[in-house]
C-alpha cells in the first residue's frame, strides 16, 4: 500500500482558512443570497452558499469537513425559506462530500475545473432538491423543469469564478 | 471492525447526517393544521426557535443595510432629485379632483349597498387597523417565496395576518419573531386563499405555484369565466377580508394534471417581485371606521352637489322634453288639448309605456318609415304593393320601388 508522503498532491493542495473566514464567508454569502433578490428579483438564479460549499470542500479536500459545512449552510439557508428543516442541508451537505472527494483526482485551481465543478454541482442540486421535495415530502406542485435548472447552473457557474479567484486570498497552506 | 469506521468514515458521518435529516424532515411534514395547506401554517416550538436564530443571523445585517438604503434614497429623493416635482405635483392634484368626482359618482351606489347589508343582517368585515412595515429581505431562494420585514410581535404583528399593498393582496404572515417577520406570498407553493371571480360571482381556492405563479385549480371548464376578470377575496378563509383586489385571469387551460379541472393563471395586482412597503392588517371590525365613514359622508355631500348642481343646469337650459310644456295643444275646436301623461306615452306615440327616451318631433315629409305608418305585420300580404302613407310625396323620378314582403321590407330595401 503506498503511503503519503509529505510531498503528495493530497497535502501539498490541502488549504486551511482562519476562523473568521470560515464564518464570515458563507454567512456573507447567506446574507447577500437574501439581500439581493429584493433589489434584484433575478438574482434567485444564483446560489452563492453552494459557491461557497463547493469553494470550501474542494480547497480543503476533506470530505468530513465538505459535509458538515454544506449541512450547516444548508440548513440556515432552509431556517430562511418557509420549507422544513434538512432540504437543503441533506443536498448541501451531499455536495460538499462529493466535491471534497473528487477534489483528490483534480487539479480544482483550474479555471476549467471549477467551471465544470460549479456546472455539474449545481445541476446535482437541483435534481437532489428536486427528489427531497418530490419524494420524501410527496409534494406534487414540485416539476423538474429542465431549461430552468440549466440556466441556474449557468449563472451561478458565471458567479462562482471570480468568487473563487476572491477567496483563493484567504487560503493557506497547511 | 475499528478499521471499518476509519476506513469509511467519511462516507459513515455523511450517511449519519442524511439520515439525521430525513428524521428531523418526517418530524417537521406533519399532518397540516385543518383548513390550511401543508407548509402554510406556522411551525412548532422547537422549528420556531431554529429558525429564529437563523433569522437572528441574517436580519441585522439585512435591517442595517435596508436603514442605510433607505436613509440615502430620503436624502435623495427629498433634497437633491426635485426635477419635476412641481409638473407632478400638478399633475396629482388634477387627479385628486378628478378621483374625487369619480368617489362622489360611486357614494351613492356604496350607501344603497350599506342600507340593504344592514336590511339583510349581512356580515362586513371593514378592515380597522394596519401597521406599516418594510420588506427588509427575501428567502434567496426561487423555490420559497417568502419576505421578511422589518416589523414583529412587538408591534402587534401575529401569525395568519393579511398582508397587503395599496393595488392589492400579497400574502400572510407566517412565523413571527420578536422585531421581525416571515411573510408568505401568495404565489408560494404553499399558500392559499379563498378568492371571488368578480364579474361571475364563481368562488374558487387560489393556490401558488412552485414556478412562482398565482392559479385556481379547483373549477371545472366555465364559458363564463374569461381573461382579464377580476379576482378578489371571499372572506372564506378567515384570513384575507372579503373584497380586496388580488388580480385578474391571465389565461385559463385544462389541468392535464387534475382533470377535468382548468388551471386559471391570475396576473397578482400587486407586483410580488418588487414589494418595498406593505400593510399588515392587524384588526377588522363590523363597523365601517371613522376616517372611511367621513369620506363617504364628504363623497355623498360631493354627490348632492354635483346632483344639485345638473339639476339647476337642467332648468336653465332648453330640452326636447320642453317644447310640449311650452306649447299648449291646441284641439280641432280651438281648445287646449290635456297633454298626455308621460306614463302612456314615448316617442309620442300614445299608449306605449314611457321608458324615458326622448319624444320624437314630428316627420315634415311622412314616409313608410315614419313611427306609426307602417300596419300590424299580420295585415301584411306577401308580394301585395305598399300602400303610402297619407300625406306622403310619391317617389320622384317615376319608377315605383317595389316591396316582396311586408316582414322584410326594410332591410330589402336597405340593400
Amino acid at each position: 500500500m503506498p503511503e503519503h508522503s509529505y510531498t503528495s498532491r493530497r497535502e501539498l493542495d490541502q488549504y486551511a482558512f482562519r476562523p473568521a473566514v470560515t464564518i464570515l464567508a458563507p454567512l456573507l454569502c447567506l446574507i447577500l443570497q437574501a439581500m439581493l433578490p429584493k433589489t434584484f428579483p433575478k438574482f434567485t438564479y444564483i446560489d452563492l452558499p453552494l459557491i461557497a460549499t463547493i469553494f470550501f470542500a474542494v480547497a480543503r479536500r476533506n470530505p468530513i469537513s465538505g459535509t458538515i459545512t454544506g449541512t450547516v449552510i444548508g440548513l440556515l439557508q432552509d431556517g430562511l425559506t418557509g420549507h422544513p428543516f434538512g432540504v437543503n442541508g441533506i443536498a448541501k451537505g451531499v455536495v460538499g462530500y462529493i466535491a471534497a472527494s473528487i477534489g483528490f483526482a483534480i487539479d480544482v485551481d483550474n479555471v476549467i475545473s471549477r467551471v465544470l465543478l460549479n456546472f455539474g454541482f449545481s445541476l446535482l442540486q437541483s435534481g437532489m432538491l428536486y427528489l427531497i421535495s418530490r419524494r420524501l415530502l410527496g409534494d406534487a406542485s414540485v416539476h423538474l423543469q429542465p431549461m430552468h435548472e440549466l440556466i441556474r447552473a449557468v449563472a451561478t457557474t458565471v458567479v462562482a469564478i471570480p468568487i473563487f479567484y476572491m477567496l483563493d486570498r484567504f487560503k493557506i497552506r497547511e | 471492525m475499528d478499521s471499518f469506521f476509519v476506513r469509511f468514515k467519511n462516507a459513515l458521518v455523511l450517511i449519519a447526517l442524511v439520515l439525521l435529516q430525513i428524521v428531523a424532515l418526517a418530524v417537521q411534514v406533519q399532518r397540516p393544521v385543518e383548513g390550511t395547506l401543508p407548509g402554510s401554517a406556522p411551525d412548532g416550538k422547537r422549528i420556531t426557535l431554529l429558525r429564529r436564530w437563523t433569522v437572528a443571523l441574517v436580519t441585522p445585517p439585512e435591517r442595517a443595510v435596508h436603514a442605510v438604503s433607505l436613509h440615502t434614497r430620503h436624502v435623495w429623493d427629498n433634497y437633491l432629485y426635485l426635477r419635476g416635482a412641481r409638473r407632478q405635483n400638478e399633475q396629482l392634484k388634477q387627479e385628486v379632483t378628478e378621483l374625487r368626482e369619480e368617489q362622489a359618482a360611486f357614494a351613492e351606489d356604496a350607501a344603497q349597498g350599506r342600507r340593504l347589508e344592514t336590511m339583510l343582517g349581512f356580515q362586513h368585515k371593514y378592515i380597522a387597523k394596519t401597521v406599516a412595515a418594510q420588506v427588509i429581505g427575501t428567502s434567496g431562494s426561487d423555490r420559497s417565496h417568502v419576505l421578511y420585514l422589518d416589523k414583529g410581535w412587538s408591534e402587534g404583528l401575529r401569525p395568519d395576518q393579511a398582508v397587503i399593498t395599496p393595488y392589492g393582496v400579497v400574502g400572510k404572515l407566517r412565523d413571527v419573531f420578536p422585531h421581525t417577520s416571515q411573510l408568505l406570498l401568495i404565489n408560494d407553493s404553499s399558500s392559499g386563499a379563498g378568492v371571488l371571480l368578480e364579474s361571475s360571482r364563481i368562488r374558487g381556492i387560489l393556490r401558488g405555484t412552485s414556478s412562482g405563479e398565482v392559479e385556481i385549480n379547483n373549477l371545472t371548464q366555465d364559458s363564463r369565466i374569461k381573461p382579464g376578470e377580476t379576482v378578489v377575496t371571499s372572506g372564506g378563509d378567515m384570513v384575507f377580508p372579503r373584497g380586496l383586489p388580488v388580480g385578474t385571469i391571465e389565461s385559463i387551460a385544462p389541468d392535464p394534471q387534475h382533470q377535468p379541472y382548468t388551471a386559471i393563471v391570475i396576473k397578482p395586482a400587486a407586483d410580488l417581485a418588487r414589494l418595498e412597503e406593505v400593510l399588515v392588517i392587524t384588526g377588522t371590525s363590523g363597523t365601517m371606521p371613522a376616517a372611511a365613514q367621513a369620506d363617504a359622508a364628504q363623497a355623498e355631500a360631493t354627490a348632492e352637489e354635483t346632483r344639485r348642481a345638473a339639476d339647476v343646469l337642467a332648468q336653465k337650459l332648453p330640452s326636447i322634453g320642453d317644447d310640449t310644456q311650452a306649447k299648449p295643444q291646441i284641439g280641432p275646436d280651438g281648445k287646449p288639448v290635456a297633454a298626455a301623461t308621460p306614463s302612456d306615452e314615448v316617442g309620442g306615440l300614445p299608449g306605449v309605456p314611457n321608458s324615458g327616451l326622448p319624444k320624437v318631433t314630428p316627420a315634415v315629409h311622412p314616409d313608410r318609415y315614419t313611427p306609426g305608418a307602417t300596419p300590424p305585420a299580420e295585415e301584411l300580404k306577401p308580394g301585395a304593393p305598399a300602400q303610402p302613407p297619407s300625406g306622403s310625396a310619391q317617389p320622384q323620378g317615376g319608377a315605383a320601388q317595389p316591396q316582396t314582403s311586408g316582414g322584410s321590407t326594410p332591410k330589402a330595401d336597405e340593400r
